[in-house]
């Protein structure tokens, strides 16, 4: 097995915090899906067990974190159609860069007023 | 490639699971967004309840959209992690149980998924409160 600081050192500088985002993003919103199907089940015992649960969802705490998992899943879609670019249209590669930063712009501005909306509903 | 995730691979299952990835990547776009922005932004959890899921599921539409959404991002997010595990689990044991473990989630999540989606009966339930 490779040294930890290995895993982090990828093939190239470009794309390198893309990648890493890429998968910690992929691997949070996973994860979250696997909660997600098990709580959303309960539904099948009743309208007592399944609202008595979503208690917990109506929290600050989750609450926060469900404003962290939307940006996740915004950064793995916008990052997720760069990967396509560049893998089906390789002249894309000469603009490597740009399309990075495109997603890093692009991001912000979908994420930023998705966030306040979403956080709105928490303060009142 | 520079700024590809993966190189293509050449050809069976791998090259299968890798365009898998790019078309349902692309569905999940369109599925996961619209689901995002009407059930957390649009709509949020203050106003998700029993009721609420049994008003969205009384036409087939939801249920279609959501036994989508769940097949393609399980297996999406699933075949990912599978991904990971092939890129740092290299001891021939722990690589073995960990995709052995990845087919496992994978099953159960998926079976306990649609078992609920398509069986989902609000009318079994009196509607208290």
């Amino acid at each position: 097995m490779a040294r930890p600081l290995q895993y982090l050192s990828y093939r190239g500088r470009g794309g390198h915090w893309s990648w890493i985002l890429h998968r910690l993003t992929g691997l949070g919103v996973l994860f979250f899906l696997l909660i997600h199907i098990l709580d959303i089940s309960l539904i099948g015992w009743g309208p007592r067990v399944f609202d008595s649960l979503l208690i917990i969802y109506r929290g600050r705490v989750f609450r926060c974190m469900e404003v962290l998992l939307a940006g996740a899943v915004i950064y793995h879609a916008l990052n997720g159609i760069r990967i396509i670019i560049v893998d089906f249209w390789p002249a894309a590669t000469t603009v490597h860069r740009k399309l990075v930063y495109a997603v890093a712009l692009i991001f912000v501005v979908v994420y930023v007023p998705t966030a306040v909306l979403m956080l709105n509903g928490l303060v009142k | 490639m520079k700024g590809s995730s993966q190189p293509r691979p050449e050809s069976g299952f791998e090259l299968y699971a890798w365009v898998f990835m790019r078309l349902s990547g692309i569905l999940l776009l369109v599925l996961a967004l619209i689901h995002l922005f009407y059930m957390h932004v649009l709509n949020n959890v203050d106003a998700i309840d029993f009721r609420f899921v049994a008003q969205r599921y009384a036409t087939p539409f939801w249920r279609t959209f959501d036994l989508m959404m769940l097949w393609l991002a399980l297996i999406h997010g699933l075949n990912g992690l599978r991904t990971v595990v092939i890129d740092y689990v290299h001891a021939r044991g722990w690589r073995f149980a960990s995709l052995a473990s990845i087919y496992v989630i994978g099953f159960i999540f998926l079976a306990l998924g649609s078992l609920v989606i398509l069986t989902f009966e609000p009318s079994k339930f009196a509607l208290v409160r």
